[in-house]
């Protein structure tokens, strides 16, 4: 039932707001749509935590601690953007980059954009996780361009046939883990894609066609995670599209995208014996968050700054995953929670800075604190918040995940550091300026929402201090299931 | 290889008929002729499907052959060659490399598939080697068209060909997935064709051209 509503509110709302979209109070609707689904999610959370996992609707979704979670974080930022979103598209609309009948495309894409992710997280069938991520690339090239200047579009485009060609490699994968599947669980089965039946027979399938199905998942999903060199699509979709949908391409697409390639991992692992998926993870992990960290200080557009710091930290989770055992999946899991929020957070600010100033370039953004306190206050601790400041969750996280490191992979420890702190001093000499200086913003004409931005910071700040005992438990739980050493 | 029966031997010729379309798309320049291409290979990928449900009596099958006639055959190549009238892009310019060097490019992707694919031959319930080596071989070379093409709509034929590709290898290695993620694909793939017919024309719009040169504006700034 919970899940049923969790997966009707938003779709009935994308078809709602394809109807109404462009009425006045659109924004509100977008809102109250999230708000439910946030409802709908919580409650789910809450069966989960009285009854255990759960297996329904004839097998096809599965919902464990691990999904859970992100199932709730997913509703929560969702709405939190949609509550930034308000004042901001109005902003956008009164000063003429969209028009109202794009108002309408963006809300209902919106929505549709948020069916696909919770049916990617709940499904327990690889097939359908397939379409919904797909389906959440197509609902969201068109909000990259919503804006249709020549960087958005090339920005769309880019976007769409990276991912659209990674995807089709997570297709192949998925072929291959069917067929070796079908060969243990009878090859006409509905069964062989689902996840908790291929959990239960993983030992048995054969180990090479895995290890294949698990480079063609790890390029497809991996794509959609922004790992290093597969990441050129992201800085440019976060760049050109309008600051909300950045917002949730961070916060949550990615995490999704990591969802997705761990539940993978989990699979292959149990099937090969031998450490070769973790390899690639750390692999892969590793070079991301090198690169990004280097590639941050070239960088002079606000919004590609943090996307570059998103490549980073999905990295960092990355390597996490590959490293695995109690600590690392405890960190990681952690890590994507506290990266998510912080990260929209940061967007929401950096969203109104830039409105403010008139341009998303960085040498023009000046002085946010003398002209709007709240939020320079809002971009400084969220800059810090995502650099590993105590007493921030990243802290948390990431000093869990050096540890780990230096546990398991004693070698990794000092690249993760240096890494860390090229991007510390990148960021931070970056972000100095825009907060403190002279000023040379103008006034917008609807009021910011900064309760999202403080909301989500206190979350993360909490998350540093103190984690709560079920989510705790909840962490342990799918830390335990992810597995490795 | 050993005895094969007429069923094997027609689900061959099909495989080999696929690789044989997915090199003419690989030389061809003009669009109009690149989707009619498409369009036969979706034909060539019914007939398969339709000997496979033959051969085995699967019922879901049936339906999996009418979906890809439906969609491969008949609705994307109308939608395609609709959105080329009214686009009135005609003619691929120059690809980046030059039609015998990507073909001799192509004669290696052929062979590196058919090393790849030999582990999971060896699993496959119905397939000889030629299928599922070919299914690789047709991704790989739509892949490689992706890349050595300028025009949008090309880059566009290419992507649909790669999932013709992976359709291939569904239906030859594990007679197609469930039907229920079938519909999902086609369903995306749809989508993301009548997507892709919007985002055209923002790119004409702004552009005049389909002509990817302009789409490169966004490099590094340094």
């Amino acid at each position: 039932m919970e899940l049923l509503l969790l997966l009707a509110f938003p779709i009935a709302g994308a078809a709602l707001l394809g109807l109404f979209g462009a009425h006045r109070r659109a924004p509100e609707l977008n809102a109250a749509l999230s708000l439910a689904t946030l409802l709908a999610a919580c409650a789910l959370a809450a069966r989960v935590i009285r009854h255990g996992n759960l297996l329904l609707g004839a097998e096809q979704f599965y919902i464990d601690p691990f999904n859970v979670f992100l199932v709730a974080l997913t509703a929560f930022v969702g709405l939190t953007t949609a509550l930034f979103s308000r004042p901001y598209m109005r902003v956008e609309l009164e000063h003429g980059r969209v028009t109202v009948g794009r108002l309408r495309l963006y809300h209902a894409m919106y929505q549709l954009f948020m069916f696909t992710m919770l049916l990617a997280l709940t499904t327990n069938n690889m097939g359908l996780m397939w379409v919904a991520m797909e389906g959440a690339t197509l609902s969201t090239v068109l909000l990259v361009t919503l804006y249709r200047t020549p960087e958005s579009l090339e920005a769309g485009w880019k976007y769409f046939i990276l991912c659209g060609v990674g995807i089709a490699q997570a297709l192949f994968g998925t072929i291959l883990l069917y067929v070796a599947a079908g060969k243990v669980l009878g090859a006409q089965g509905m069964t062989a894609l689902l996840w908790t039946h291929l959990d239960a027979v993983k030992t048995q399938l054969e180990p090479t066609v895995l290890a294949l199905a698990f480079v063609f998942l790890l390029i497809g999903y991996g794509t959609k995670v922004g790992l290093v060199p597969l990441h050129s699509w992201l800085p440019d979709a976060h760049a050109e599209g309008p600051t909300p949908i950045s917002a949730v391409l961070s916060g949550l697409l990615l995490n999704v995208a990591l969802y997705a390639v761990v539940r993978s991992k989990v699979l292959v692992e149990g099937a090969l014996h031998s450490r070769l998926p973790s390899m690639m993870l750390m692999g892969f992990g590793l070079l991301s968050v090198v690169l990004a960290s280097l590639l941050l200080w070239r960088q002079r557009d606000i919004k590609r700054l943090f996307a570059y710091s998103s490549i980073e930290h999905m990295g960092i989770a990355t390597f996490a995953f590959g490293m695995g055992g109690a600590v690392a999946n405890f960190a990681a899991l952690l890590h994507m929670t506290v990266h998510s929020l912080t990260k929209s957070s940061i967007f929401f600010t950096a969203g109104h800075a830039a409105q403010k100033a008139g341009t998303q370039m960085m040498e023009r953004i000046r002085g946010l604190i003398t002209l709007s306190p709240t939020v320079g206050w809002g971009l400084m601790l969220g800059s810090l918040a995502i650099l590993g400041v105590p007493p921030f969750g990243v802290f948390a996280s990431e000093f869990l995940i050096l540890t780990a490191a230096m546990h398991a992979q004693p070698w990794a420890t000092p690249i993760l550091l240096g890494a860390l702190a090229v991007a510390f001093a990148g960021i931070f000499s970056k972000v100095q300026p825009m907060v403190f200086g002279e000023t040379n913003g103008r006034r917008l004409p609807h009021p910011p929402a900064l309760l999202p931005v403080f909301a989500h910071l206190a979350i993360v700040l909490m998350l540093g201090l103190y984690i709560p005992p079920y989510l705790a438990e909840w962490y342990r739980a799918a830390a335990h299931l992810i597995g490795g050493p | 290889m050993t005895h094969l029966t007429l069923g094997q031997q027609l689900l061959d010729s099909c495989a080999a008929l696929l690789l044989l379309l997915s090199f003419a798309m690989l030389s061809q320049r003009r669009v109009v002729t690149l989707v009619n291409l498409y369009a036969m290979q979706g034909a060539v990928l019914t007939a398969a499907t339709l000997l496979l449900a033959w051969r085995t009596g699967e019922g879901h099958l049936y339906l999996s052959a009418a979906l890809t006639l439906g969609l491969k055959v008949a609705l994307l190549p109308w939608l395609l060659h609709r959105l080329i009238r009214r686009l009135g892009v005609y003619w691929d310019t120059e690809p980046l490399l030059n039609v015998s060097g990507t073909m001799l490019v192509g004669l290696v992707i052929v062979v590196f598939s058919f090393a790849l694919a030999q582990p999971i031959t060896l699993l496959a319930s119905t397939a000889t080697r030629s299928a599922v080596g070919i299914a690789v071989s047709v991704v790989l070379l739509a892949f490689l068209m992706m890349i050595t093409r300028r025009k949008a709509m090309s880059q566009v034929v290419g992507f649909l060909s790669m999932e013709n590709g992976v359709f291939f290898g569904a239906m030859s290695a594990s007679y197609g997935m469930p039907m229920v993620v079938e519909l999902g694909v086609a369903l995306d793939v749809l989508v993301g064709v009548l997507v892709l017919g919007v985002f055209f024309f923002q790119i004409r719009e702004r552009f005049e051209s389909l002509d990817l040169h302009h789409l490169e504006a966004l490099k590094e700034h340094e």
